[in-house]
């Protein structure tokens, strides 16, 4: 079953910027599914959309099988969503706001009660449940929306950007809470602009661009996909020109440092005997940028060309 | 695996339920703002309250005399009170749906399965929450101080809760309307405040011209003011029934008319 399934959605907003320009996309039950694109692409939009935020202009959309025209409750039910900016009462407190969010589902107050400790808990934000909200930094704000978006146990969970602005150790324990909720059975649908991110999370990839899908795919067959990588090799000993590497568009950035483009069919291999045979010394090696950024930013700069 | 709502969809007593727990944790919600701000929200009219009481009660009142035939201050005493309820009902609901539209948690209720009749409810029930306190802390502040009499407690209560429904259904347009928070209060300031006084509050409208009690009789507020009235005093410048007939159809169409805009959601959603 899909969790999510849309086709031919348009939307233009008041002012006339034509936002979704027919998007058909699917995200299957128990996915974890990223939704790249852009600033300005139309990611938001389409969430919004999903979550009844905005008004389509065109096409349909369906949740769980349940058509968000015509059998809007149970649709509604099924999602737990986590926007992009923050949209919660400032003054009142975490525990406040998760809770009287799950009454909004339809949760009964005492499990509620239940369920706000442990997801509180999990979000490392139980000892500020009493506090104002606005004292929380952005980084617990976010956490909040998490813990809000959980409180009704959707089967779905959008998160739009949930962890900018977050510090990496937040984000490395937030990419653990999402796989485990995954792993239990829960839809996930992420929009990020940090690459890396989706590259360890996701398992299914879209990227959206002026309003379109561009590329949908398995993330496993999309990096395939990348021909040359760009490795930055650090050197011991400075250098005055480019090695001579032939077979290989090797560049000098500074004195000990080289940027080497090698194919997928050249091998790693090679590249070192030949740099060893010019008694170049490497003392680290790392990409140039990641690898999902790479294809990224190509289909990106494609879609601009044509 | 499946949500609540989703699993109630399929037995409509649970969803019934589900409704229910929804409406009610908006109540609590508005409760909780009403508590939590009470120097904005019950302090303001209790403090007027007692000022008119002041005023009316040593300074002016014995000079005005009676009132179709009662003291001055046993006349104005429901009015007083009507004008607290119908403030507040408006205010809860304008500033409190306003407050959520521009902090943007209107989102909340917005993703919720809640239907637009749940929320408009929801919002109602806030209002006549807040009416019903103020009502109720003017109302001690005035019979502390004065014999009023308390004849028909059914029509006292009747007239008070579709008055508050009115007056925070309107506030609820007005907060699905405003773009700015000026536009939530020049309709009380402009709009409100002059059918308050031109509604009987502080008169009776047979002691005006004929043309001025005329004109009177388009302000919905002196229908209002003047059932509450009756139901402690027995006297009314309008039929009874009329005034319950004109409230019955004036919450009706604000009823519709709210819910009509929140599912078209003119105002929030893009
Ligand atoms: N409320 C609005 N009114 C008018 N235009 C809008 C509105 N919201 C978004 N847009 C426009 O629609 C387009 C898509 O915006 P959207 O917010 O969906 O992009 P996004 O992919 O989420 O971008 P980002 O990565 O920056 O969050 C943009 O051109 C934006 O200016
Ligand atoms: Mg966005």
């Amino acid at each position: 079953m899909n969790a999510l399934s849309v086709q031919e959605l348009t939307k233009t907003y008041g002012n006339g910027v034509q936002a979704l320009k027919g998007i058909d996309l699917a995200v299957e039950e128990g996915d974890f599914f990223a939704l790249l694109g852009p600033n300005g692409a139309g990611k938001t939009t389409l969430i919004g959309i999903v979550t009844s935020l905005v008004r389509k202009s065109g096409g349909q959309a369906t949740i769980f099988g349940y058509d968000l025209d015509r059998e809007l409750e149970a649709a509604k039910s099924c999602i737990g969503v986590v926007p992009q900016e923050i949209n919660f009462n400032q003054f009142e407190s975490p525990e406040t706001i998760v809770i009287n969010q799950a009454g909004f589902y339809g949760i009964p107050r005492p499990v509620a009660r239940v369920r706000a400790q442990l997801y509180l808990k999990q979000l490392q934000l139980w000892d500020k449940r009493k506090h104002a909200s606005r004292a929380l930094s952005g980084g617990m704000k976010r956490r909040l929306m998490i813990a809000r978006a959980l409180m009704h146990e959707p089967r779905l969970l959008i998160l739009d950007e949930p962890t900018a602005g977050v510090d990496i150790e937040v984000r490395r324990s937030m990419w653990e809470f999402l796989r485990e909720i995954n792993q239990r059975g829960t839809t996930i649908i992420l929009t990020t602009h940090y690459l890396e991110e989706a590259e360890t999370l996701c398992r299914n990839i879209a990227i959206i661009d002026h309003g379109r899908i561009i590329e949908r795919d398995r993330m496993s067959n999309l990096l395939r996909r990348l021909h040359t990588e760009t490795f930055v090799l650090t050197l011991r000993h400075p250098l005055q020109q480019a090695p001579l590497l032939p077979a290989y568009t090797a560049k000098l950035v500074d004195e000990h440092t080289v940027e080497v483009e090698i194919s997928m069919e050249q091998n790693v291999n090679d590249l070192f005997a030949r740099l060893s045979e010019l008694g170049i010394e490497v003392i680290s090696m790392r990409n140039k940028v990641n690898r999902l950024e790479e294809i990224f930013i190509r289909l990106v700069e494609k879609g601009a060309a044509a | 695996m499946s949500t609540v709502v989703e699993r109630a969809t399929r037995r409509p007593l649970a969803l019934g339920r589900a409704r229910w727990i929804g409406f009610e944790t908006i109540l609590i919600r508005e409760f909780q703002r009403i508590v939590r701000i009470w120097p904005q929200t019950i302090v303001p009219s209790a403090v007027t309250a007692t000022l008119y009481l002041v005023i009316f009660g040593s300074v002016i009142g014995r000079r005005i005399g009676t009132m179709d035939g009662f003291a001055y201050m046993v006349y104005i005493a429901p009015g007083l009170i009507m004008q607290a309820v119908i403030i507040n009902s408006y205010n809860n609901v304008v500033s409190s749906f306003y407050g959520a539209k521009f902090g943007r948690h209107i989102e909340e209720l917005l993703v919720s399965p809640l239907p637009s009749w749940i929320i408009v409810s929801g919002y109602v029930a806030g209002g006549i929450m807040r009416g019903a306190m103020v009502g109720l802390v003017v109302s001690g502040v005035w019979m502390f101080f004065t014999r009023l009499p308390v004849l028909h407690p059914t029509i006292i209560v009747a007239a008070a809760v579709l008055t508050s429904v009115t007056f925070s259904l309107g506030g609820f347009l007005n907060a699905m309307f405003a773009k700015s928070f000026d536009q939530i209060s020049i309709i009380p300031t402009f709009v409100l405040t002059p059918l308050i006084y031109f509604g009987g509050v502080f008169y009776s409208i047979n002691t005006l011209p004929v043309w001025a009690r005329h004109l009177s009789l388009v302000d919905p507020i002196l229908y209002m003011v003047s059932s509450f009235r009756f139901g402690f005093l027995g006297v009314s410048a309008v039929g009874v029934w009329d005034a319950f007939t004109i409230m019955i159809v004036a919450v009706t169409v604000l009823f519709l008319a709210a819910i009509l805009l929140l599912d078209r959601s003119s105002g929030i959603r893009e």
